[in-house]
């Protein structure tokens, strides 16, 4: 399950009143200018900004769930990998952090390396992998947990075109298979097309349509 | 031979002064300026006797427990200070000031207080140690970037979790900065403290051998100090880069 309701939220300097309902598995881009508030909907989502109004993830009203209790996946486009962890040690850092047992933390993460084709990265450092490479640990180290919701800040701005079309594609795959609600903030059409169910664009901090 | 020419061009300038002290000393033969060669005989003399392995090895039990426990204390407050706004605001003008005055500046107060004994020399060095290992240590983890915590708490990880596996990993450098510019002081400090209060130690030996007019074992004392400073510093540097090298 992953359904999301924002009703009336506000931020400091940014959001004005954004009202959005997002369906279970549905893959949501927002698009907007820079500075518009896309970024700022997904912090506000994840819990990393202060707020008013009510976000509610199936029902249940986040306002006072601590970032790690929100079931939310979080990528930002710097992705920012722990540079002290190993690959193996990135992706399995979430299930680590919840105390899952040792035995299922490798065969998740196996699994997880297999699909995304990063099987040989396993024991490299972050400072050795390239653009690509980074963005596929990224994904895999966010939805490794399974969260109900994953959100993407433009994941692919900093990729050539091919590789870029390569991780679209597997990122579909990937949020079928794990029936995954997406919300995507990009302002690169290509992006918007190919991913989106619904496409919501923010100019201002106010939803345009 | 391409390497050894290297090897020797390098290290010119220690040479030539090597030459030119044993020079003097021979020139001179006072025994205000012995020469290099006298100094070499007299280390050696003083290495078999176990007179000096027995000075040095007080002098480097007290570096060591000092240091080590100035250096694990200064962790654990900046840790507390980087954790806690509240404590940071209260302990960092505190620290901040106390990290100003020269270790040696407690001297007097410290042997009014603590007494002539063995515990004089380990509380400076621990002061030497504490203040700058707390300052950066908190620098170390305010500096983490609040990305890398955000993320790790998106994947469900504690703060206490996100502190073992992140931050403190990323603040080691800072860490180990604050370790390495203490790392020559304290042999400084211990020299000192040995040589104004206590009657064993490489200082107390420095000391002695001055009354006695013996300009060789004053060398002798000041090359192993020179030395015991540089390798500490070397085994500090040596275990960031054990600890830290693989990803940075």
């Amino acid at each position: 399950m992953g359904y999301i309701k924002l009703q009336n939220i506000f931020t400091d300097f940014c959001l004005q009143n954004i009202n959005l309902n997002i369906k279970n598995g549905d893959f949501v881009v927002i698009q907007g200018h820079s500075g518009a508030g896309k970024s700022t909907v997904l912090n506000a989502l994840a819990g990393f900004v202060e707020y008013e109004g009510d976000i509610y993830l199936d029902g249940k009203c986040l306002n006072d769930v601590p970032i790690q209790k929100r079931g939310v996946g979080y990528l930002h486009q710097a992705i920012h990998l722990f540079p002290n962890l190993s690959v193996f040690e990135n992706i399995s850092f979430g299930l680590k952090a919840q105390k899952t047992g040792k035995k299922i933390v490798v065969k998740e993460v196996n699994s997880i390396m297999q699909r995304l084709q990063i099987s040989h990265l396993l024991q490299r450092y972050p400072k050795n992998l390239s653009g690509g490479e980074k963005q596929r640990v990224g994904i895999a180290r966010s939805i490794i947990t399974k969260p109900k919701v994953l959100l993407l800040d433009e994941p692919l701005s900093s990729l050539d075109e091919v590789t870029a079309r390569g991780i679209r594609k597997e990122l579909k795959s990937l949020a079928k298979a794990y029936n995954l609600t997406v919300i995507y903030v990009t302002h690169n059409l290509v992006d918007a097309e190919e991913l989106a169910d619904k496409i919501v664009y923010i100019n201002k901090g106010k939803i345009l349509q | 031979m391409n390497k050894f020419i290297s090897i020797l061009f390098k290290n010119s300038p220690i040479l030539i002064f090597l030459l030119i002290w044993e020079c003097a000393g021979r020139v001179d033969q006072s025994p205000l300026l012995p020469s290099f060669s006298m100094v070499i005989v007299e280390f050696y003399n003083l290495l078999e006797s176990g007179f000096l392995v027995e000075n040095l090895a007080h002098s480097f039990i007290r570096v060591l427990v000092g240091y080590l426990s100035g250096g694990l204390f200064g962790i654990m407050v900046g840790i507390f200070m980087g954790m806690n706004k509240a404590i940071e605001e209260a302990l960092k003008p505190l620290i901040s000031m106390l990290l100003s005055i020269p270790t040696l500046g407690w001297l007097p107060l410290m042997m009014l207080w603590v007494g002539i004994n063995e515990a004089l020399p380990i509380i400076l060095i621990f002061i030497c140690a504490f203040f700058p290992v707390a300052y950066a240590t908190l620098l170390g983890i305010k500096e983490t970037p609040k990305e890398f915590i955000n993320s790790a708490k998106a994947l469900g990880a504690s703060n206490f979790y996100i502190l073992i596996k992140i931050i403190l990993p990323l603040a080691l450098p800072s860490i180990f900065t604050g370790l390495r510019l203490e790392a020559g002081m304290v042999w400084k400090t211990v020299l000192a403290a040995e040589m104004f209060a206590i009657p064993t130690g490489i200082g107390a030996m420095m000391i002695n051998a001055e009354s006695l007019i013996r300009v060789d074992v004053i060398m002798v004392t000041l090359l192993v100090l020179g030395f015991m400073s540089f390798g500490f510093e070397k085994a500090i540097y040596a275990l960031e880069k054990f600890l830290t090298n693989k990803w940075r």
